[in-house]
């Protein structure tokens, strides 16, 4: 398994970067918007890729309430902070591209804006309770905000449902139509994101196992030595 | 069935009896809203159909912050003299519990809220063009949103560092759909438009979070 992280780690280069050259220069020019438009490329797998993993922090917190497994507390814990970062980004660049397009940076009241905004701010405030709780108590605590964050997220969608949107419409079943070419420059980049996002919940998901072994150890050693003596 | 009901009873019956002799919660709520009101009133000076647009976002605001309050101290009075470990190892069921504290939030919040709205009508000149039962309903349902999901948010809290933050921290993302819709609903009410759409999704918010707070709470006061 460890032998196989770097191979990832290559492969996972190679295709961010031809991602890159294809999203930059060998996709279409658009027609109205130029330029501009190749940050869907960078928008749109990123929602993808965050959305994926709030669905595995969702189901990881399920199974830890269920089976009680650590493994699936770290899964849940690292999805959640990997997610966040993603759906930063798309926060970030969805103004970048707004901004010349609409002539606005944002549009508020836009069904899909405010419900990436307020998906960020649960898990957001997953990641706070998470930083903020006593060690032996926070994979539950958070399990069962995650259950109640996952659960919120349709009743956003519906509350602002009859708010108006300017935001393009879907390009996977809705009623948006895209160019071939632009499809699989898209798929490929959704493809690289989701290579490096697991690239990094991997990583991370080794660092937390580690840094709980080596909490675990430090706490039996000062049972085995409550005086702090040399041995 | 009798045991669940009794302890429920009994609780909520103690932290009534608490509140009647100390009135900490309500007057600091009512106070704490008095204060939103006058301040907002000052600030934004508004004619009678401006008030319409604002008034819904205002009053639930005001309402919203003022229950942090009452919520903040549900659970500190069990903490003292470890009450909470006591009923933890006692056999009474943890929802009766539940049951207890969020029908004593309801009720603070439902005082408050009965003193502060003939303010509110005040001040800010309101009459609604739309059914006024209708208010009410819309009121019971958004309460009990903020309240359910409010309790369970304080047992979780109550285990963190700096918990009086945490509370606002958790419950505001999680409440922003019922927040929506109560604000929604009320300005569409006094506007004379249909509300009916968001009393639906305010009774199903309140149905679906009622129940997985119940299975829940559970495993949330056992944590350990």
């Amino acid at each position: 398994m460890k032998r196989a992280f770097p191979i990832l780690g290559v492969l996972t280069a190679i295709l961010l970067s031809y991602a890159l050259y294809e999203a930059l220069v060998a996709a279409p020019t658009e027609q109205t918007m130029g330029d501009v438009q190749r940050i869907f490329y960078y928008h749109v797998p990123s929602a993808w890729t965050a959305f994926t993993l709030f669905l595995i922090n969702f189901v990881a917190s399920i199974l830890y309430l269920v089976r009680r497994n650590p493994a699936a507390d770290i899964v849940a814990l690292v999805s959640a902070e990997v997610g966040v970062v993603f759906c930063a980004v798309v926060l970030v660049t969805g103004p970048i591209w707004a901004r010349p397009v609409w002539g606005i940076w944002w549009a508020p009241g836009d069904i899909r804006l405010t419900s990436t905004l307020v998906l960020w701010l649960i898990y957001v405030s997953y990641l706070v309770l998470r930083r903020f709780s006593s060690s032996g108590q926070t994979p539950t605590l958070a399990a069962a905000l995650a259950v109640l964050g996952a659960l919120c997220v349709p009743f956003v969608y519906f509350s602002i449902w009859f708010f108006r949107t300017q935001h393009p419409q879907p390009v996977m079943g809705g009623g948006g139509s895209i160019d071939p070419r632009m499809l699989h420059v898209l798929l490929i980049n959704w493809l690289a994101f989701m290579c490096f996002a697991f690239l990094v919940c991997w990583s991370r998901y080794r660092l937390e196992s580690l840094q709980r072994e080596v909490d675990q150890a430090h706490a039996l050693e000062s049972l085995m030595d409550p005086h702090g003596s040399m041995r | 069935m009798s045991a669940p009901t009794g302890v429920t009873r009994v609780t909520l019956l103690k932290d009534l009896r608490l509140e009647w002799r100390s009135k900490d919660a309500i007057n600091s709520m009512l106070f704490f809203s008095l204060l939103v009101v006058v301040v907002f009133s000052f600030s934004f000076d508004p004619t009678a159909e401006e008030s319409r647009q604002i008034a819904g976002g205002l009053i639930w605001v005001a309402f919203l912050f003022a229950a942090v309050v009452a919520l903040n101290q549900t659970w500190a009075r069990e903490t003292r003299n470890q009450v909470l470990d006591a009923y933890r190892v006692s056999p009474a069921s943890a929802n009766s519990l539940f049951v207890a504290k969020v029908l004593g939030n309801f009720i603070f919040v439902t005082v408050l809220e009965a003193l502060m709205t003939p303010l509110f009508i005040v001040f800010y000149r309101l009459r609604a063009l739309g059914p006024v039962w209708q208010l009410l309903l819309i009121a019971v349902l958004g309460t009990w949103a903020l309240v359910v999901n409010g309790t369970f948010f304080t047992a979780i809290s109550l285990r963190t560092r700096s918990r009086e933050i945490m509370l606002p921290l958790l419950l505001f993302p999680i409440s922003i759909p019922a927040i929506l819709a109560m604000v929604q609903s009320t300005t569409a009410i006094l506007n004379g438009e249909s509300a009916h759409f968001y009393i639906v999704l305010l009774a199903t918010y309140d149905l679906v979070f009622t129940t997985v707070c119940l299975l829940l709470f559970e495993t949330v006061l056992n944590a350990e």
